[in-house]
């Protein structure tokens, strides 16, 4: 199936808690190699026909405007599938 | 990679005239020049970062000082005889007795909950524990007092999901019961919603910690979470100016919060506090580290030698300018004696908390701090916490004013039959501001901790502090922006009345006063009339009923343009049960129960519910407000609660009598037949006024049979005016309003609770 999919993390200054709780679990487990972790969310839009570069401006704004929250998130990346 | 090319004392003397970007930081000329006097040289940035934040109005209470000085002034020996801590620190201290002592403070998180409602509000909360937490206590409480723009507004839906969110998220993961508060919906709050928080916290007498370093030799510790470029979209103006231009350049101006991080930090403090192992401790909120360090030196008359690279960092980025400012949350300062340091470290590693030593407290008025081996601040700490400007600004009597107080609700047009009157009734209890705000409280949680009494939708938040003796406090917090717009002093007087009533009515005895002003600009003389007039009637006010001010936060600049908001100083007051067994429910219960209105009714509906729903108006005076009727009234609840003479007790407020009514009806769903006839008689007024004035010191109680004679008789001893209008009917479930008709309860209902849903379900 045709997907667009949207990546989005919270912006590098901010404080990401869910990241910092699962950094210390994995330090906790002896994971000590891993010094951070950050989480983010990664959002599939479906398609029922192929995929335009007019469905991935559409996406590009919907991610921007309704997907993420630009204060405190980015859009890192939006890439297609067919 | 540390930052390395910083500006240094050395180089603040050797290149004394660089240009510095003291404009871009908020600093005005003259407060740019007195720094350089303070200094007898050009600040660094470090130093500029650190005055510009701390005379900030946030930080310095510039514009306000010289007004809030009448809380301190207007005070008798008898108000203060149970205050332990007063104005001035994180939050005041009450002594409840049985060796306890409560702390209690409201503060504005009104901008960043605009920007980011959902952790503007979260770390509102967050903040709010923390000063409570810094006082020795344990937090038992929070409320909110929430003002939000036009309810059909579709920012105002965006605003209103992300704070309401926000509390709870935060406020629910903390364990801590959130026991009341407000909703407002008026569109001057469109571009600038009111997110003040409040928390309570208890502690024994001994506990009490004060943000003092007093001890030279003890060390300066910070703990909790680490350092990162939050809440300082300010100074990248000075970041711009160190990082060359491949670095960042745009800092968030939002923080975010980790509720069970903050949750960990209490515990762990608490445990610093009983093993007696600081000796002052101070909570980073805004300004950060400016903040806690020159406040902490200048509290004790001391100084401070801080290296900021032990401050532990989540991006090593960061530059000392920022490090300085930064509003990262969960982060507190100690001062803790050396040989405490390991029993410190000790409870400190069994949390899993981080912290790190960055200096000591030195015997020189003196706050110094390096980066490396450079000085990049050598300043006297006081300048900075306490010896900032402080201003006259100027006040002018607002041009619209006497227009605003000439157009009175006199000439609005009154119902004419009982139909109509009914179709107001309804209008006005499914209104966004009277309807059931369920919508908004059901996402808190009420209960955790097990303590709670009473919580919304009560007149007031009660919470036990004692188990053994069932020693309880109540709390209440109310602001009328429609009647300070009317007339400030009045309005604020107005606050402070019904707060201490809505204490009252739970038959605890109101005992202490804390506020949150939140304003328009300073720089307007016709706000700052505004700002004169409130904190003049309010320290008026609590001088007359014999309360004192605790401590309060002042917001300015709630404006958008040139619109200010309505002058909105909540007011919150603290009260004291001797056994929460002994509390009064706010709606009736039983059958057959007498409903006596006490106080008089005037007709009195410019500024009301009635006014503002049914003709979409404002203007006129506000009501007539009698503190001395509010105290005798107070008395006298406190008096029926104790001999258990009361069934039920509800304040009267907006929407006057009607909705008072359509509450104790609504609480458990028990019926009434209303008959407004001898009240009618008795205060000369008609069915509009009976129903919807807004009247001062009334109350609505339901007394049982078995006690009606000496509910009269007492009423009648302290000279409180009591007249029958109805009585309790359980099985009826429907409320009979003689002249007016009969509705359905479920039908009374259905408009007053769905119309939260309907607006943003």
């Amino acid at each position: 199936m045709p997907k667009i999919i949207v990546e989005i993390m919270p912006k590098q200054d901010l404080l990401d808690p869910q990241g910092k709780a699962v950094a210390n679990a994995l330090h906790r487990s002896g994971h000590n190699e891993i010094t951070n972790v950050r989480i983010g969310k990664r959002i599939e839009l479906h398609f029922d026909r192929a995929i335009t570069q007019g469905d991935l401006d559409a996406a590009k704004e919907i991610a921007s405007s309704f997907l993420s929250n630009d204060v405190i998130e980015d859009v890192v990346a939006i890439t297609k599938e067919d | 990679m540390r930052v390395t090319n910083v500006d240094t004392v050395t180089q603040a003397f050797e290149e004394s005239d660089k240009d510095q970007p003291w404009k871009e930081l908020g600093l005005k000329e003259d407060e740019y020049q007195s720094i350089k006097d303070i200094l007898g040289r050009r600040p660094t940035s470090s130093e500029l970062a650190m005055y510009s934040v701390m005379w900030s109005e946030h930080c310095s209470y510039k514009s306000s000082k010289i007004y809030l000085r009448q809380f301190g002034e207007k005070v008798t020996p008898e108000m203060k005889k149970d205050l332990m801590v007063g104005m001035g620190e994180n939050a005041g201290v009450v002594d409840v007795g049985e060796g306890l002592a409560v702390t209690f403070k409201v503060e504005s998180h009104n901008h960043p909950s605009y920007i980011e409602p959902f952790q503007g509000a979260a770390t509102g909360v967050g903040g709010i524990v923390r000063d409570i937490l810094t006082m020795g206590a344990r937090p038992v409480a929070v409320m909110d007092q929430l003002r939000f723009g036009a309810p059909e507004s579709a920012d105002t839906a965006r605003v209103v999901h992300g704070v309401t969110a926000g509390i709870s998220f935060y406020g629910n993961c903390l364990g801590l019961p959130n026991i009341g508060g407000e909703t407002v919906f008026d569109k001057v709050y469109q571009g600038n919603p009111l997110v003040n928080a409040l928390a309570v916290g208890v502690m024994k007498h001994e506990d009490l910690k004060l943000a003092k370093a007093t001890n030279p030799g003890d060390l300066v510790i910070l703990f909790g979470a680490r350092t990162g470029a939050e809440g300082m979209a300010g100074v990248s103006v000075l970041a711009s100016e160190t990082f060359d231009s491949t670095g960042p350049t745009k800092r968030p101006a939002v923080q975010v919060g980790d509720p069970f991080a903050e949750k960990v930090l209490i515990e762990c403090c608490l445990e610093l506090f009983y093993a007696g192992v600081v000796a002052g401790i101070q909570d980073l909120g805004g300004a950060g580290i400016s903040c806690a360090t020159s406040e902490l030196a200048s509290n004790g008359g001391k100084g401070m030698r801080v290296q900021l690279q032990d401050v532990l960092l989540r991006d090593d980025s960061l530059t000392p300018e920022e490090i300085l400012m930064s509003e990262s949350q969960e982060r507190m300062m100690g001062i803790v004696p050396k040989e405490s340091l390991e029993a410190f470290e000790a409870i400190v590693n069994k949390w899993e908390v981080e912290y790190s030593v960055l200096g000591e407290v030195i015997d020189e008025d003196r706050l110094y701090i390096n980066w490396g081996d450079k000085e990049i601040v050598n300043v006297p700490p006081r300048t900075v916490a306490h010896d900032g400007p402080v201003y006259n600004r100027p006040v002018a009597y607002p041009s619209y004013q006497d227009a605003l107080n000439a157009n009175s609700s006199s000439s609005l047009k009154r119902a004419e039959n009982p139909a109509e009157l009914a179709a107001q009734l309804l209008a006005i209890l499914s209104s966004p501001n009277q309807a059931d705000k369920s919508w908004v409280t059901a996402q808190y949680d009420k209960y955790v901790m097990g303590n709670t009494a009473l919580a919304m939708p009560d007149d007031a938040g009660m919470v036990r502090v004692s188990e053994e003796t069932g020693l309880g406090i109540t709390i209440a917090t109310d602001a009328n922006g429609k009647y300070c717009q009317l007339d400030p002093q009045q309005g604020v007087k107005l606050a402070l009345a019904e707060a201490y009533r809505n204490v009252a009515v739970t038959g605890a005895k109101p005992k202490a006063v804390t506020n949150c002003l939140n304003f328009g600009s300073p720089e307007n003389p016709e706000v700052m009339w505004q700002f004169k007039e409130a904190t003049q009637g309010l320290a008026d006010g609590c001088l007359e009923l014999g309360i004192p001010v605790t401590g309060g936060n002042v917001s300015f600049y709630n404006q958008t343009g040139d619109v200010a908001i309505y002058p909105t100083p909540v007011v919150g007051v603290l009260g004291v049960i001797d056994d929460v067994a002994r509390r009064i429910p706010s709606g009736w219960q039983d059958e057959g129960n007498n409903i006596y209105l006490l106080g008089e009714t005037r007709d009195e509906l410019d500024g009301s519910a009635w006014a503002e729903t049914i003709h979409s108006h404002l203007g006129g005076k506000p009501p007539i407000v009698d503190l001395k009727k509010e105290e005798q009234l107070a008395q006298l609840l406190h008096g029926a609660a104790i001999q258990g003479l009361i069934e039920s007790a509800h304040d009267i407020s907006e929407g006057g009598v009607a909705v008072a009514i359509a509450e104790s009806c609504l609480r458990f769903n028990v019926g009434a037949r209303i008959w407004l006839g001898d009240l009618i008689d008795r205060d000369n007024i008609d069915m509009t006024a009976a129903l919807f004035s807004e009247s001062q010191a009334r109350v609505l109680v339901a007394v049982g049979r078995e006690d009606d004679v000496k509910f009269q008789a007492l009423c009648e001893a302290r000279g409180v005016p009591c007249v029958r209008i109805g009585v309790t009917d359980k099985e009826s479930e429907a409320l009979e309003i003689q002249g007016i008709g009969t509705m359905q309860l479920n039908e009374v209902r259905e408009g007053w609770a769905k119309a939260l849903p309907e607006l943003f379900g």
